[in-house]
């Protein structure tokens, strides 16, 4: 038994120089993938004659703020118009979401009413229908009640999340129904119990859901692409496109000055929130 | 009907004292699901027996049987997005486990400044497909960073990368495993905390070196998880959209064109939504089957393993 404690301590000593070089690894990978948004970065303060120019040059000699004030103020419509509209779809989409997902969370777990599993499994089978077979249809039906190429298109399904449902069903899971039980005898209507005792329980998850439908709303592409075809309601995903497409592969710094800008609300979000993120990601996995 | 329904509404109530209202919680929710989610399904369905031209309405639609099925057959882009969609899976899914898995390890030890790595590692799946798009252009150009590293390195003919027909699509791969790495890594990391530390404890004493730990302790103990990225990997792999609108649109010829593009293309390029629908009705029997296989094995490994959960 000794002699085996030994070996362990022996094993843990040796592993010195192998926790540096694997720290060391590690770093490198970390660079790695940083690599590319550092890159667009230093692109984005370039002048174009810079971009391409061997020996490779990491930082601008002459930081060009020039790139940034020509994408946020000299562009029609203005960049300032992708943020709002992406901001005011990506809110309306988040505030819904949560309200619609965290009722429907609560009746499937906490009132019982016929049908209820049989409906919850229709609620599963739509997790796994692909967005490619939902466009055409949606295309049709949003053209017909008149609201293709407005907000609406790219808000209104996204109030009605499978996915939210199944988050928020299963942290109500975790809730005691005994709660519910002592409410009920206190008097408190199924709403009340529901809006005053159950979802403030539930708060980590719904932070979570939040901020994953913040991020994955304010990435929205095809959606919007398919949607949308006036600029002056482009969110900031189609306003880079439109950019992309503008400026072509002939202006990288304003590209990438214009990715940067379109970036860097999400990005604030992910430092401020990475922990909420990483929390409604794993929730849903395997768990599920 | 009204007494039919009175009938059954009082049994509803009798079953449990809340029967209604527990419905008119999930009520709001699922008018919107049936809306957007369950009458588009069916519709897709229905569109790919016609031939319909939008434009003209309703008037415009004619049946067309399996007519848009059977020329899928003959349908040199359709074959091709197949086959990429194939290969951009096949290429994918193994760095993207792998790596991921050997990241989460190492990031699961006390390692200096294994938040800041994992953050880095993380980010770019908060940033939009367009965005990572944009750096992929930028990226890969002829004469860009990757190419002076190269040449650097002495290859003295790189390749063109995204106007290649052979390094478009592992260009739009490299791409993408970018993207979706910090995910797997995430996920592989909560898998991780799961394992009981005693676990390594007694493979150490055992004499099992680090990589035999990482062999017969950890992998094995992460198969749930591994099952569940390799699912979800396949997915999505098969969904991969944006990327490729960006980067490549199919092209060069139809190097890089894949299932979701060529719905895409089919319906918004060139207006036919009866052969758009039907390809679209394929890529849903490919997730549809992957998603029966997981649950076959899910509930099988559930009763092998007994009360995992």
């Amino acid at each position: 038994m000794r002699q085996r404690i030994e070996r362990f301590r022996m094993l843990s000593a040796g592993g010195k120089t192998a926790k540096i070089l694997l720290t060391l690894l590690m770093w490198a990978v970390g660079f790695l993938f940083a690599f590319p948004l550092f890159w667009m970065l230093s692109t984005s303060f370039k002048i174009e004659s810079e971009v391409f120019s061997y020996p490779i040059r990491w930082i601008p000699s002459n930081p060009n703020w020039g790139n940034y004030y020509e994408v946020l103020f000299e562009q029609r419509p203005s960049f300032f118009l992708y943020y709002l509209n992406s901001i005011k779809v990506t809110l309306i989409c988040v505030a819904g979401n949560l309200f619609t997902s965290a009722l429907a969370g609560y009746g499937f777990t906490k009132v019982r009413f016929r049908g209820r599993d049989k409906l919850f499994l229709v609620y599963l089978c739509g997790l796994m229908v692909p967005f490619q077979v939902l466009m055409v249809p949606r295309f049709m039906m949003f053209r017909m009640m008149g609201i293709y190429n407005t907000h609406w298109a790219i808000i209104l399904p996204n109030l009605f999340t499978t996915i939210g449902v199944f988050l928020l069903r299963q942290s109500f899971q975790g809730v005691p129904y005994a709660l519910n039980e002592s409410a009920r005898i206190d008097g408190a209507g199924e709403f009340r119990i529901f809006w005053q005792i159950i979802t403030p329980l539930a708060k980590p998850a719904l932070t979570g859901l939040a901020i994953l439908t913040f991020v994955w709303r304010w990435n929205d592409y095809e959606a919007p692409l398919i949607f949308i075809t006036n600029p002056k309601l482009y969110t900031l995903p189609l306003g880079l496109t439109n950019f992309i497409e503008e400026t072509g592969s002939t202006k990288y710094t304003l590209v990438m000055a214009a990715s940067v800008c379109a970036l860097l609300p999400v990005i604030i979000v992910f430092l401020a929130a990475q922990k909420q993120i990483i929390n409604g990601l794993t929730d849903g996995s395997v768990k599920g | 009907m009204t007494t039919a329904f009175n009938a059954q509404k009082r049994r509803k109530t009798s079953l449990t004292d809340n029967g209604w209202k527990g419905f008119l919680f999930v009520l709001p929710n699922l008018v919107g699901f049936t809306i957007f989610t369950i009458i588009p399904v069916i519709f897709a369905f229905g569109i790919s027996f016609t031939k319909w031209d939008f434009y003209k309405g309703l008037a415009g639609i004619s049946f067309a049987g399996l007519k848009n099925y059977m020329d899928l057959g003959r349908d040199l882009w359709f074959k091709s997005s197949i086959s990429n969609n194939i290969l951009y899976t096949l290429g994918t899914l193994p760095p993207l486990i792998v790596l991921s898995m050997l990241i989460a390890v190492a990031l699961n030890t006390n390692l200096l400044g294994r938040n800041v790595v994992r953050s880095c590692v993380f980010l770019p799946y908060v940033i939009n497909t367009v965005a990572i798009a944009a750096i992929g252009l930028l990226i890969f150009n002829m004469s860009g960073p990757l190419n002076m590293l190269l040449q650097a390195f002495g290859v003295s003919d790189p390749p063109k990368w995204l106007s290649s027909l052979e390094w478009a699509m592992p260009a739009v791969m490299i791409m993408s495993v970018w993207q979706g790495l910090g995910y797997d890594v995430i996920i592989y990391l909560s898998g991780l905390q799961a394992i009981p530390e005693e676990l390594y404890e007694a493979a150490t004493i055992d004499g099992a070196n680090g990589v035999q730990r990482l062999l017969h302790v950890t992998v094995p103990m992460l198969r749930a998880t591994t099952f569940f990225l390799l699912v979800t990997n396949i997915i999505s792999s098969f969904q991969v959209f944006g990327l490729i609108n960006v980067l490549t649109q199919g092209g060069p010829a139809r190097a890089t064109t894949v299932l979701a593009y060529y719905i895409y293309r089919l319906a918004f390029v060139y207006n036919k939504m009866g052969p758009a629908c039907a390809v679209s009705v394929v890529l849903f029997l490919i997730v549809l089957t992957v998603t029966l296989i997981q649950w076959k094995f899910q509930r099988k490994s559930e009763l092998e393993t007994g009360s995992m959960k």
